[in-house]
């Protein structure tokens, strides 16, 4: 009786069984490195505006507060995004005719408001809210990156679960004194630890890791 | 083995497993040429046609399902889990038989198994085919099933493992893979003798391929032996756990008519009561259509009459101490629990499930009901729809009376509802019938070893 199959099959077979765990688990480790990757995430990638508003100009190098545009940082869920006028309050006496800023002055003419790439935002199933996060030592630069050194803005976190998680377990490695939380320069101390534990006790920080905290 | 005799003479309980007559080589022809020498024939055609249609009518009911959600079932609060999850159950305890019969039967040496363990493994494989379709359905968000398996993943979250719901995501995974590798590592040396008979080439070579190399040597034989004792060993615990982790999505509720510890053990009776008697249903036609007679001896028919009755009778006792106890108790939940179940809205659900699970099965004390191919074959399919029943009473009548009576409802099945429950049928004998069409149903090799002990005393 003829063969059916080459003498290859062997190899081929035997192959086929190792290479199966492997090529599986592999194939698993790369989904996984594509989620995490800034390709999926857009971590890392500075997003294309209207007007390349540059934070390391503005924040950085002019040393603007944040609150002077993020006006309602402090008080509400939402830090706010500046309205026109505000813009307007130092470009209708300086660089009043730079090219670039002329979607402004055309949204400030035409009382239409500039449309803005939205660079973290959260899905809507998560609730967060700002007020409390800086009310208790997190500074913007903790989930912000480092926005001083940033000339288009780009997202610092993944904003998966994991990012939030990783302060919620563990806050006092991240929490720092309620006066730097507005300073986009701050270093964590080389005893952050011990500051951090200090801080947690005495800001009451209770590290919420209840699903309804945020899923509400 | 009990003496040799004709069927006429001596009672079914003492029909010979294999009818005598039999040698090595007609065993394998008669198997093998089902599968190779038939071909297609119409009646085949016919059922396969059917099971098809049904298999389509599912694929309609799960699209419209996705699209629209589960909402289009007759689930409302507090009745949320409606027949989905009845019928899961339902599904799942019928595989039970296949592996009661596969493993622990040939770990306690019973030769009646061997004919009909084949088939009754396949049957668990494309019940718990079927079972698994319902709950992963009736999450409304299918997609995202992986989220019950523990993975590293960017949420840093794991699955409740406190709920049993993860118990049966492990359970049942478990129980699916386990039954699939003792299936296909028995059918190995019989795809072998498929692959050395196909004349056809496509066949010779997927055979081959399924066949993994099979010589029939030496070495091959031991390590056969030894994998098939190992699985079953592995099989084993599985026929008793797995409906213990399907009763605990029950139990470890506070709902009246869930929890109760009687729940474990009455569902694994319930289950293989259920499986036992689905092996009945399928085995009595395909022993007629394909003249199986003298390998699905009465013998069998017998036997598996015998344990449907026993494990019936062990399912009657859970129904009664579920009664005394709401009574004995004095639990006012559980006793308005057993009350509306014999009196309220669903009291005609309740009695057709004792009528058929444990009144009209009695009769298969008497030898002349047992031996009565008719009238098992009714008896199967009773206990089969009786068994439905009874899951539906747990699941529907329960939720239907939770603790506070303005949340109280009525649950009626939609269309939809039916349509994905007889869908799964049709997914059912699709397999099924794709199973005897080009796999041997009954194991070669096995019957060829009840050949030499059906030849050690001619008479």
């Amino acid at each position: 009786m003829a063969q059916i199959f080459h003498h290859s099959t062997n190899l081929i077979s035997r192959l086929s069984i190792y290479g199966g765990v492997f090529i599986i688990a592999a194939l698993g480790a790369a989904l996984y490195g594509i989620e995490l990757s800034p390709w999926y995430t857009d971590q890392h990638v500075a997003q294309q505006q209207p007007v390349p508003f540059s934070h390391k100009h503005h924040s950085g190098e002019l040393g603007i507060d944040c609150r002077y545009c993020h006006t309602s940082v402090e008080k509400s869920s939402f830090a706010g995004l500046p309205p026109t006028q505000t813009c307007m309050t130092c470009h209708s006496r300086i660089w009043t005719n730079a090219s670039m800023l002329e979607p402004v002055r055309a949204s400030y003419r035409d009382d239409k408001s500039l449309a803005w790439t939205r660079v973290n935002a959260l899905p809507d199933f998560v609730y967060f809210d700002h007020s409390i996060h800086v009310s208790k030592g997190v500074g913007c630069t903790t989930c912000h990156g480092p926005i001083a050194e940033m000339p288009l803005t780009w997202r610092a976190g993944t904003l998966y679960m994991q990012w939030c998680l990783e302060c919620h377990r563990e806050p006092e490695k991240y929490v720092r004194p309620k006066s730097e939380v507005f300073n986009p320069y701050y270093e964590p101390p080389k005893n952050q630890l011990e500051l951090g534990r200090r801080l947690v006790k005495e800001y009451k920080i209770q590290s919420l890791q209840n699903c309804s905290t945020c899923h509400r | 083995m009990d003496p040799e005799g004709s069927p006429n003479i001596a009672g079914a309980g003492e029909a010979p497993v294999l009818e005598p007559g039999h040698t090595l080589a007609t065993v394998t022809d008669k198997i093998s040429s089902i599968v190779l020498g038939r071909g297609t024939t119409k009646g085949w055609m016919l059922g396969f046609a059917i099971a098809l249609a049904l298999l389509m009518m599912f694929n309609v009911a799960v699209t419209y399902l996705l699209i629209k959600g589960v909402g289009i079932w007759g689930i409302k609060i507090p009745i949320g889990w409606g027949l989905a999850i009845v019928n899961f159950v339902w599904w799942i305890g019928i595989g039970h038989a296949g592996t009661l019969i596969s493993a622990i039967l040939l770990l306690l040496h019973q030769k009646w198994r061997t004919s009909i363990n084949r088939f009754a493994e396949a049957m668990t494989l494309f019940a718990v085919a079927c079972a698994g379709m319902f709950p992963l359905l009736h999450m409304g968000r299918p997609w995202l099933f992986f989220w019950l398996m523990p993975y590293p993943n960017p949420m840093w979250m794991w699955p409740q493992f406190r709920s049993p719901l993860v118990w049966d995501v492990f359970a049942v995974s478990t129980y699916a893979t386990v039954s699939l590798l003792f299936w296909f590592v028995g059918l190995i040396p019989d795809l072998a003798t498929l692959r050395d008979r196909a004349r056809k080439r496509a066949a010779k070579i997927i055979y081959g391929i399924l066949a993994m190399g099979w010589r029939g040597s030496a070495v091959h034989w031991t390590r056969y032996e030894i994998a098939s004792i190992l699985l079953a060993g592995l099989a084993t615990p599985l026929v008793v756990s797995v409906h213990t982790v399907v009763s605990f999505d029950f139990t470890i509720a506070i709902v009246p008519g869930w929890h109760s510890t009687i729940f474990p053990p009455y569902f694994v009776a319930g289950a293989i009561y259920s499986g036992f008697a689905m092996v009945m249903t399928l085995a009595i036609p395909i022993r007629k259509y394909y003249h199986l007679e003298d390998m699905i001896t009465m013998r069998h028919l017998d036997n598996m009459a015998k344990v449907m009755l026993a494990t019936g009778l062990v399912v009657a006792y859970g129904y009664m101490m579920e009664t005394f106890m709401a009574f004995y108790s004095g639990n006012i939940f559980d006793r308005s629990m057993i009350m509306n179940r014999m009196t309220g809205p669903y009291a005609i659900v309740y009695w057709t499930l004792i009528a058929c699970n444990i009144a009209i099965p009695q009769s298969l004390w008497s030898r002349r009901v047992r031996s009565n191919i008719p009238a098992l074959f009714i008896l199967s399919l009773v206990v089969n729809v009786g068994m439905w029943l009874e899951r539906f009473v747990i699941v529907v009548v329960s939720l239907a009376r939770d603790f506070t009576p303005s949340i109280w409802n009525m649950y009626y099945p939609t269309k939809w509802d039916w349509m994905t429950y007889i869908g799964t049928f049709g997914l059912f004998f699709t397999l099924f019938y794709l199973f005897i069409r080009y796999l041997p149903m009954i194991s070669i090799v096995e019957m060829r070893s009840l050949v030499r002990e059906t030849d050690k005393k001619p008479e």
